[in-house]
């Protein structure tokens, strides 16, 4: 591992009493101040727009008083936007965590590695061929992601996949189906390239309830699945072999988890389109605020609601009445962030 | 008798070397002259190839004529202009930051060239040949050093690995932001998309003239650099000791990265993976010698852009752009190089 990043990335046993507990103790609360946070922004952010509507008329509209044009706006678009930018920000830096987990890297995040491409790809391949309904996008963007996934795995497998090798690999994979996606959108007619290209800057300006109900769905069941397979990693933290001996198979746990967040990272990807860096941000930000010593699942999905949320309602209001993808905000946040992580490798480095 | 031996070996592999040195310099020209004139010679369209090499020289007026002189010839020269900008300049980056895995596409120079370009799209409304070639250079160059100063600082001076992720990382904010800048301006993105998967296609002679300039300059100061790349290669400290001043060297090499990255991009779009195919192809033929690297690239590189070009004309029925094929190409390639490399630690 020597002349790799030196970051603390790995899941680490949580160990009770003592100085490290005090540590997880200061990240629970962390963990509910920005879901919080993150609950009254989506709050606030649901009475924003351009029809004047306040939170007493959300709160009319919920309980059935208000009248339909109100309800329809507040309930059928506003809402199921803010329910998205929660969960799926939620589901992203969950993602991001396992991704960094498994890594053993903070810049192991699916945005570098190339899944995102692949999501659009599948995406872009699926518009090209049928015309491009929703559900046919998000399973294009599904098939795509996990079989740019399975690539990476198996391009970089070689007796078990090294950190360092899984993300120059996912980097040039990533490369070849850029330009592939740039070449897609070529061939499409103008309007269609328009429309691809905005998704693939990743926009919640088109979600309804149809996109958000798998969203919560996902995140429902992957976020529990990903803490129970945390708990074998924890264990195989005294080695592959010890874990082997407890009945856990190192590669097995990595690639279940690799699956689940791949499917979670999908479905947000298919819906919203590939929205960069809350994979790669989120789980860090939350560590470092949090003051944990490595990634941890329930800190991150809070972070990460946060920060899409937050991005959203920026997106949505910076150049009002016209809206930025929510991808562009991330973009720039996370490209920022990025820079200031790579710049500090240096001063941080033995 | 040992070390007559030994002796023997060295001479016996000197003159080897020698020999695959003098058959690379022989079939790179061949393979050349070849691609050229099939770059010439085949096309997308109807035209065939015996009217084709008639029209080359007789002007009969017609359009087919036109598009062999005025589309082809000038495409043909650009394509081996463009792969020579891209080849030298991946040959320096690779030896500037002694990283394997380095290349103008890779490291994100490209998508500085391209951003800056779509700016001067977007809010000059320049057209995409004259103006914007000084936005180029001025995006290549802030790329360079934004990605080398983030990616070699620290006390070990930055690791293959890291220097690759800043790069793609930059990249990658440099992309999404000039997305998003095209995003709101349909006609841009319109002439931009073309342009963004790396196309030689209906390039012509005013392009070329445009960014000729800056190549040869950029070639003249790489070609001068092979002693002080070499010296460069023993590490600074040896370096100097040589008698060769590296910061000079990085600078001259940062310079010709520059003009020779930022014409490319003009002309053709971001191109990758060329940069680093062509030096890695050249050293496992010639052996690590930069005096004997960087003027193969003058043949080496402009072969693979030729090959890419016609590879993409005929390959599918609407043009494939060249940077789609160098891309297809060249993700193997740099897949491959990890994985070889897998074993030292990567």
């Amino acid at each position: 591992m020597k002349g790799q990043l030196h970051w603390p990335t790995a899941i680490r046993p949580v160990r009770l009493g003592g100085f490290s507990g005090r540590l997880e103790v200061r990240a629970a609360w962390w963990t509910a101040a920005a879901a919080l946070a993150a609950l009254a922004l989506g709050l606030f952010s649901v009475t924003i727009g351009s029809s004047g509507l306040g939170f007493g008329d959300l709160l009319a509209a919920l309980s059935g008083r208000a009248d339909d044009v109100t309800a329809r706006i507040l309930l059928e678009w506003r809402l199921p936007r803010i329910v998205f930018a929660l969960l799926g920000g939620a589901a992203l830096a969950v993602a991001g965590a396992v991704f960094q987990s498994i890594t053993r890297n903070p810049l192991g995040s699916p945005d570098i590695i190339g899944f995102s491409t692949g999501a659009y790809t599948g995406a872009l391949l699926v518009s090209l061929a049928a015309a491009g309904s929703a559900l046919g996008t998000a399973l294009g963007a599904l098939a795509g992601g996990l079989l740019t996934g399975a690539a990476v795995y198996l391009l970089a497998y070689r007796r078990g996949v090294s950190g360092m090798r899984i993300i120059v690999v996912g980097i040039g994979v990533s490369l070849f189906l850029g330009a592939f996606n740039t070449w897609l959108l070529t061939v499409l007619r103008v309007e269609q390239a328009i429309s691809a290209a905005s998704w693939g800057a990743g926009s919640l300006a088109d979600i309804s309830w149809a996109h958000t109900v798998p969203v919560v769905v996902s995140t429902l069941v992957g976020i529990p699945l990903v803490l129970l397979l945390a708990a074998d990693m924890r264990m195989l933290e005294m080695g592959d072999d010890a874990g082997r001996g407890l009945g856990v198979g190192a590669e097995a746990v990595r690639l279940r988890m690799l699956i689940i967040a791949i499917a979670m990272l999908a479905i947000v990807t298919a819906a919203a389109g590939p929205i960069a860096f809350v994979a790669l941000a989120a789980p860090q930000l939350a560590m470092r605020v949090t003051g944990t010593p490595g990634v941890r699942v329930l800190p991150a999905a809070a972070f990460g609601a946060l920060l899409l949320t937050a991005s959203d309602l920026v997106a949505r209001t910076i150049i009002a009445p016209e809206q930025l993808p929510v991808g562009v905000v991330t973009l720039s946040v996370g490209g920022a962030y990025l820079v200031w992580l790579l710049a500090s490798f240096g001063r941080k480095a033995r | 008798m040992h070390a007559t031996t030994t002796a023997e070996d060295t001479l016996r592999a000197a003159s080897a070397m020698r020999r695959r040195r003098v058959v690379a310099v022989v079939l790179g020209v061949v393979l050349l002259a070849a691609l050229a004139l099939a770059s010439l010679l085949v096309g997308s369209g109807r035209l065939s190839t015996a009217e084709a090499w008639r029209l080359l020289f007789t002007d009969d007026g017609g359009p087919d004529g036109l598009i062999v002189r005025e589309y082809r010839v000038p495409r043909t020269l650009l394509a081996i202009a463009v792969g020579i900008a891209l080849g030298l300049s991946g040959a320096i980056i690779q030896a500037i930051t002694r990283n394997p895995l380095a290349d103008p596409g890779i490291l994100g120079v490209n998508a500085g060239a391209y951003t800056a370009v779509v700016f001067a799209a977007a809010w000059l409304g320049s057209s995409l040949t004259g103006a914007h070639i000084a936005f180029s250079l001025a995006g290549a160059l802030v790329a360079a050093l934004v990605v080398y100063g983030i990616g070699t600082t620290g006390p070990a001076g930055g690791t293959p690995t890291k220097l690759v992720l800043t790069g793609t990382a930059f990249g990658a904010v440099l992309t999404g932001i000039s997305f998003a800048v095209t995003l709101t301006q349909p006609e841009v993105f319109d002439r931009v998309r073309f342009w963004a998967a790396g196309s030689l296609q209906n390039r012509q002679f005013d392009t070329l003239w445009a960014v000729l300039p800056f190549i040869v300059v950029g070639a003249a100061i790489a070609l001068v650099l092979p002693r002080a790349l070499n010296a460069l290669a023993l590490g600074d400290d040896v370096a100097v000791a040589l008698g060769s001043r590296p910061a000079v060297t990085k600078l001259a090499g940062v310079t010709a990265v520059t003009l020779l990255c930022g014409a490319a991009t003009a002309a053709a779009g971001p191109i990758a993976f060329v940069g680093l195919m062509v030096p890695h192809a050249l050293r496992s033929i010639v052996g690590p010698d930069q005096r004997w690297i960087l003027p193969l690239c003058l043949i080496a590189a402009p072969v693979l852009m030729l090959a890419a070009d016609i590879l993409g004309r005929v390959a599918v029925s609407s043009e494939l752009p060249a940077g789609v094929v160098t891309a297809f190409l060249g993700a193997p390639v740099l897949i491959a190089l990890t994985r070889r490399r897998g074993a030292r630690g990567l």
